[in-house]
């Protein structure tokens, strides 16, 4: 049976060309960057200009890119890192209800060594409004935390805005930039950003490999000690290989990102209108324009989200939905609940993210395979229009 | 996410649901759940001689939730409406290789709405003996 990947916000499969760049740092040129000798010199070389280009892809400079295991982590480094060192100017976080956990979990975290995090609403789709942000800043304020897209529903929040009102106001500004980094353009500087998270394997890059932006100036401590590498804000010996692929992905994610977006804009569209016209009950969740082109959170009514997603993978069409069936907790994605679902209608959510192997055969027959396995659900589900 | 790690023979009760449907004027109906916690089950049965003859369920839910109710459709069926109402939960599960953990509130639902629809039927013929 084919196979069509349509998760792509989970992971992404490593592009050839990151894989072929990979190799010879985990053979002939294993040198530990911090070493003077010319296998250290090699390794060196190969990481500073990994630290190029991923800077090349956010129109930063290189010293401003600092490598790290992932999304996660920069998170974690950004939002840590600021709080602690600014703590004695303020100990106010505001932040969104729609975070990914690696941000909401962090300022939960910070709650406990007596920081104060507000976490702003969203409107129905999904978006932050900069008049909650203004009401939101306080005298005490230090940092505003806020993704640029959303993990679920794909809605592009006005970083624009908030970097502005931020940099008025100066407090530090953060992004959560995981789903948006190679996909659609970032600018740290006209979003007035101060830090921004990236993650390799969003980008068909490598897992275990991310990065921080963190513009100069930026008060910050590290949050894990030791030898001091990447110039003392992240110790640990560098994980060559890894840094290597997640810099070739972001050089071809830049390349490619004109050309990439227009198509997976093109497939999308065809998606959301065929589903749309031809399933009853179904709607988009997230925002109809201010959207990741490859995004699509779809509702149907009467089903459940993990039943469909199991009958999908059957087909061989994988995906993704945030049922509280399906999570660990059972509680319905605090996303879909912040954008105003109720419970059932968060229920029959389903999460199809494109990428660059998905073509408009696979789309349709992704289509056809939604569409039979909703009907199949409904036939059988004890809800139906009254 | 977490992965729902369901058995072999949970997967096959959920793509391949024995028993689904409605049976028209029911001898006994029985419905559980709540939309909002995910997991409604309707069972419907027609017993002749004490004896389920027919059962039919529909279930809104997860797979456990459906690959549940078809199982206990299935171990129900032929069951005479004593054996009917001693059929548990936990032998629901059994005879499905096991749920994971968070998803053992699925079979109590099964087990519960035959338990009702078998309820029904005896309130039903209760009444019919007067």
């Amino acid at each position: 049976m084919k196979r069509i990947y349509m998760d792509h916000a989970a992971t992404t499969p490593l592009a050839p060309e990151v894989l072929e760049a990979m190799i010879p740092y985990f053979s002939k040129r294993y040198g530990n960057p911090s070493s003077l000798h010319s296998f250290g010199r090699e390794a060196r070389e190969a990481v500073d200009d990994a630290r190029t280009e991923v800077a090349a892809l956010l129109n930063a400079e290189p010293s401003e890119i600092y490598f790290t295991s992932g999304g996660t982590e920069s998170d974690n480094l950004a939002i840590k890192g600021i709080a602690r060192k600014n703590k004695k100017k303020g100990r106010h976080i505001i932040t969104t209800s729609i975070e990914h956990p690696a941000v909401l979990e962090v300022c939960k975290a910070l709650t406990r060594e007596g920081f104060e995090v507000t976490y702003l609403p969203v409107t129905r789709e999904g978006l932050v409004e900069i008049g909650a942000v203004e009401e939101a800043v306080r005298e005490d304020t230090i940092l505003i935390s806020v993704m640029h897209a959303n993990n679920e529903i794909g809605t592009i929040q006005p970083l624009e805005e908030i970097g502005r009102l931020a940099g008025e106001k100066e407090i530090y500004f953060h992004t959560d930039g995981v789903q948006t980094a190679g996909k659609i353009p970032v600018d740290v500087n006209s979003l007035g950003l101060d830090a921004f998270s990236l993650s390799g394997h969003k980008l068909y890059g490598p897992k275990g490999a991310g990065a921080l932006y963190k513009r100069k100036g930026v008060r910050i401590e590290s949050i894990q000690q030791g030898g001091g590498h990447e110039r003392g804000m992240r110790s640990g010996t560098e994980n060559v290989p890894g840094i290597v692929g997640l810099g070739r992905a972001a050089r071809i994610a830049e390349e490619n990102m004109a050309v990439e977006s227009e198509r997976m804009r093109s497939l999308q569209d065809r998606m959301r209108g065929w589903v749309l016209k031809n399933i009853e009950e179904s709607w988009l969740n997230g925002h109809p324009v201010k959207r990741l082109p490859s995004n699509l959170n779809f509702g149907f009514r009467y089903i459940e989200g993990e039943s469909l997603l199991l009958y999908l993978d059957a087909k061989g069409v994988a995906a993704s939905t945030g049922s509280a069936c399906s999570s660990k907790k059972l509680a319905a994605s605090h996303v879909l609940s912040a954008i105003g679902l109720s419970p059932v209608e968060s229920h029959g959510s389903l999460r199809i993210t494109l990428g660059m192997a998905n073509t408009e055969e696979e789309v349709d027959y992704a289509c056809r395979a939604i569409f039979d396995s909703v009907k199949r659900l409904r036939e059988m589900s004890a809800m139906r229009p009254e | 996410m977490s992965q729902p790690g369901y058995s072999e023979k949970v997967m096959d009760h959920f793509m391949n649901p024995r028993n689904v449907g409605v049976i028209e004027d029911p001898d006994g109906y029985g419905k559980v759940g709540n939309p909002t916690c995910g997991d409604v089950m309707e069972m419907f049965i027609r017993v002749k001689d004490e004896r389920i003859e027919d059962i039919k369920f529909r279930t809104f839910g997860c797979g456990a939730a459906i690959a549940t109710s078809s199982m206990t459709t299935e171990m129900a069926l032929g069951k005479t409406v004593e054996e009917g109402m001693k059929i548990t939960r936990d032998e629901v599960a059994r005879e499905l290789g096991g749920l994971p953990p968070n998803k053992m509130h699925c079979s109590n639902l099964a087990a519960d709405a035959l338990h009702m629809a078998l309820e029904d039927y005896r309130n039903k013929a209760a009444v019919r003996k007067g």
